[in-house]
Formats: structure tokens, C-alpha cells, sequence
């Protein structure tokens, strides 16, 4: 059909079928029902991620919660961008945390920083609150993943709302909870059980108790993580505000690594 | 048609931003405060005040963000006033050249401010749009631009300029046919820090009460001349 329509449009240029849906001069004759020229092949989803980010970690403390994320944008198990800036600054009470594919983030990006502009606009006292932040992002990667096409991703959602910390978690397949500690990735085996000791040991973390317990956890990742990275901003929200610092970089120590068997 | 013959709005374009105030008419008592506002954001550097239908003028609003949302969506930046004009000025002629839609009943002046300084722009229901340092719609906008006309406004800064323009609105007012007002003031520029927001309440309420004692002097030396 398709080359009739041309014919009829450039009649002069296209020479018509030989006769009524038989082949073009020096064509050949699609016999019905066995035409495999114009079926829809498909298309192919996503099927692994492409620059991937690692772990991103979330405590509560006493009066705000603390998130943190390193900075390399790893291609396979290369580390080929060293900063990828990946907790997002939503407004003063909420934060944004990304793992997985840089991309997605990138664009998922665009269109919440959009979103929030709008907000602002309509000027009516109402903000993104992180339980709505995160409950719209379950909707997002719920309804990405149900169509077989995911944002490879996993967030941490962080802020305050009214007066109370929250943190929340989603990812790629829409799977989310709300938890005091949280993390993603290679950090939910290896910093996970020590942001809960933290917490258990001391159910009133201050903010300072906080920053160090999610350092130290950010030191543990880049001495055993192989896509992780020394270079790390970390997010503090409280009743305040929000605020992200950084780059900050991991005092490590390898003195003592020549007598790790496999290490050279 | 209680939206037809709108109070004046007026706009007035200084060396380092943008001022808009409003004559919001109260029809009726019984009316929230702050209830129909004619001032909006289109994008955090955008502002715009009309005057006319206020339920096309929502539409163009609509129209407007729309414009300013996909120009960031595709060039990742804030678009530039003069396109956005441009873009909504284009629309809005459209809507002249067929016989199944009838035209805006909206004149709007849209503002930003950028590191190129401030613009501002007119937008008329024809279609046609051009920058201005001062320009007034709605009702009195005859009385308004010779008020405008009096000022050095491209020597002004905004804080002097929102007093001047809470004072037109104040002059331009006609207090025997339209009883109560709401004076709505907005800025952008250099203080807002390239913002458009609303003029925050303290200096509001100073530029207002300017603009009131302005008045009466005015009306007393008109007196004396009796």
C-alpha cells in the first residue's frame, strides 16, 4: 500500500504496480498473507542499564535525616565519570537520592525539576513534600516497569514533613517502604546492618552523631564497593532547611592492603 | 460577563527589573480575599498581568507555561522573554484568522529579568506585541500612561518604582463607580535575584501607604486651588 500511495504522490518518480497490489516493475510479487515486509517487528526495552551509579544512604536522626551518595558514573565496570552529581535538591524540605542508571536519573530529573517549578508557580503555600515525592515516584517506576520498560533505577527519598523526618525508598519494579535507615545497592548488604546498630544503640541520633556514622559507612563502601568512589556529597535536611555539601572525599587508608590475599 | 471592564494594570520597566501592579475590582463583598488574582507566573523568571476575560487570560497563562516548559525541556534553559512573546503572540492571532474560534478578550503584559536586564512586553487580542518601559490595560490605561509618561522609569530602580505604581494605581482608581479595590504588586529583577514573585508585605504596605498619602495631599491642594 505504501508504494501506491507514493506512486500516486510522485506519480512521475515511482513507477506504479503492474497491477492492483502486485509488485512494482523490477520488484517482487508479495504473495497475501506471507508478507514480511511491512510487519512490526517489535523493539526492544532497556535491558541493562549503560553508566550506572552505586549505593546511596539515608539515616534519620533526632530532628532531620542525612543522605549520602558518592559521585563516580561507572560504564560496566569502568570508572569513566568522575562526577556525577546525584542527590537532588527538590526544595527546602526535600532531597532526592539516585542509584543505577545515570541516564534515567538524568531524565527523571528534567522532568521533577519541572514539575517543581510549576509548583512554585501557582504560588499557593503548597510544596513537594517528600511522602508525595515518594509516593508519585512509586506511581512513575510502578507504571514504567508494568509497560516492560524501567527507569533502572533505585531512589531514596528524604526530608521533613510536618516537623518529622521522613525517608523512603523505591525502586525499578516499584517495590517501596519507609524506613529509619535506608540504602540502595551494594550499601544495603554492606552499610545497612551498621545504620541500624547506629540506630539501635542510640534511638536519638543528633546530627553530628549522624554524619559520622553515614561517613564511616561511606569509607566502609569505597574500600569494598568496586563501582564506588572517594569523592561524595552528602544531603542534610532539617527543620531549617536542606542543604547538599560537598564533594567531600573519603580519608582512606591502604597501608595494610598488601597483606589482603588478591589485592596485587 | 462580570470579568468585561476590569480595573487597570500597568506595568513599568525600570534599569534593574520590572514592576506590575493591579486595580483588582471587588464586585462583591462576599468575594474571598486574594480571590482571582491577576497576576501570574509563567516560569520562575516570568511574570504576567492582563486585563480583560479573566478566563482567556487563564487559558494564554496556561499556554504560556506550557511554551516556557518545553523550551526547557528541549534547551535546557530558561526561555528567553522575547521568544516566549513571540510563541503567545503567534497564538493569540491565530485565534483572528477563523471563523469557528472568536479572538482573546485579553491584553497582557508579560516581564523577566536576565543578565541582559529587564524586558517587558505587550500583547494585544490582535496578536500584535511590543517592548515597552511603561504600559497600562484595562479600564483607565488611557489615564494610567499619562501618569507613566511623567516618570524618568529608566533611571529608577524597583523599590522606587513600586511606590510610583501602587500610587497610579491609586490615581487612575474611580472611586464613584468602582467602590472597592485590591492593589496587586509584583516584581522581577536584580532584588528578587531574577525571580518574578509577588512584592513581599512590608513593602506592600509601605508602597500603598504612599500612595495613599500621595492622594490626599493631591487632594487637598486641589482644594486650596478652589
Amino acid at each position: 500500500m505504501a508504494s501506491s500511495s507514493f506512486a500516486k504522490s510522485f506519480g512521475s518518480f515511482v513507477p506504479s504496480p503492474l497491477w492492483g497490489n502486485g509488485p512494482g516493475p523490477g520488484q517482487f510479487y508479495s504473495f497475501p498473507g506471507n508478507s514480511t515486509l511491512n510487519q512490526n517487528t517489535g523493539s526492544q526495552r532497556t535491558l541493562a542499564p549503560a553508566v550506572t551509579t552505586t549505593s546511596v544512604l539515608g539515616i534519620k536522626f533526632k530532628d532531620g535525616v542525612v543522605l549520602a551518595a558518592d559521585m563516580l558514573g561507572s560504564y560496566g565496570s569502568l570508572a569513566r565519570f568522575r562526577n556525577c552529581s546525584r542527590l537532588l535538591n527538590i526544595n527546602q524540605q526535600t532531597v532526592l537520592g539516585s542509584s543505577g542508571d545515570f541516564a534515567d536519573f538524568q531524565f527523571l530529573t528534567s522532568i521533577v525539576e519541572q514539575r517543581v517549578i510549576e509548583e512554585e508557580c501557582l504560588d499557593d503555600g503548597f510544596k513537594y513534600t517528600p511522602s508525595g515525592l515518594h509516593s508519585w515516584l512509586t506511581r512513575v517506576l510502578y507504571n514504567r516497569r508494568s509497560q516492560f520498560n524501567p527507569l533502572w533505577n533505585t531512589y531514596i527519598v528524604g526530608g521533613m514533613e510536618a516537623d518529622k523526618p521522613f525517608l523512603g525508598y523505591v525502586n525499578m519494579i516499584g517495590i517501596a517502604y519507609e524506613a529509619d535507615t535506608v540504602a540502595s545497592g551494594f550499601g544495603s548488604y554492606l552499610a545497612l546492618p551498621m545504620l541500624r546498630d547506629a540506630l539501635e544503640k542510640n534511638k536519638n541520633l543528633d546530627e553530628k552523631q549522624a554524619v559520622d556514622v553515614i561517613q564511616r559507612c561511606m569509607k566502609l563502601l569505597f574500600y569494598r564497593d568496586a563501582r564506588s568512589f572517594d569523592k561524595y556529597e552528602i544531603a542534610i535536611v532539617t527543620k531549617k532547611g536542606a542543604e547538599i555539601q560537598g564533594p567531600l572525599t573519603v580519608e582512606a587508608n591502604w597501608d595494610i592492603a598488601h597483606a589482603v590475599s588478591g589485592y596485587e | 460577563m462580570s470579568s468585561i471592564g476590569t480595573g487597570t494594570a500597568i506595568g513599568i520597566r525600570g534599569k534593574d527589573g520590572v514592576v506590575f501592579g493591579v486595580e483588582k475590582l471587588v464586585t462583591s463583598k462576599l468575594y474571598e480575599q486574594g480571590a482571582n488574582k491577576r497576576i501570574f507566573n509563567i516560569d520562575r523568571h516570568i511574570g504576567v498581568t492582563v486585563a480583560g476575560l479573566l478566563a482567556d487570560a487563564r487559558q494564554l497563562v496556561e499556554r504560556a507555561k506550557e511554551e516556557s516548559s518545553n523550551y526547557r525541556f528541549n534547551y535546557g534553559s530558561p526561555i528567553p522573554l522575547q521568544h516566549m512573546t513571540n510563541r503567545l503572540s503567534m497564538y493569540v492571532h491565530a485565534y483572528t484568522l477563523h471563523s469557528a474560534v472568536r479572538p482573546f478578550g485579553v491584553s497582557m503584559i508579560v516581564a523577566s529579568y536576565d543578565d541582559k536586564g529587564p524586558e517587558m512586553y505587550l500583547i494585544e487580542p490582535s496578536g500584535v506585541s511590543w517592548g515597552y518601559y511603561g504600559c497600562a490595560i484595562g479600564k483607565a490605561k488611557q489615564t494610567a500612561k499619562t501618569e507613566i509618561e511623567k516618570l524618568k522609569m529608566k533611571d529608577m530602580t524597583m523599590e522606587e518604582i513600586v511606590k510610583e505604581v501602587a500610587k497610579i494605581i491609586y490615581v487612575v482608581h474611580d472611586e464613584v463607580k468602582d467602590k472597592s479595590f485590591e492593589l496587586e504588586l509584583s516584581w522581577v529583577g536584580k532584588v528578587t535575584g531574577g525571580k518574578h514573585q509577588m512584592v513581599p508585605k512590608e513593602i506592600h504596605v509601605a508602597a500603598e501607604k504612599y500612595a495613599k498619602e500621595a492622594l490626599e495631599e493631591s487632594d487637598d491642594s486641589d482644594e486650596e486651588d478652589l
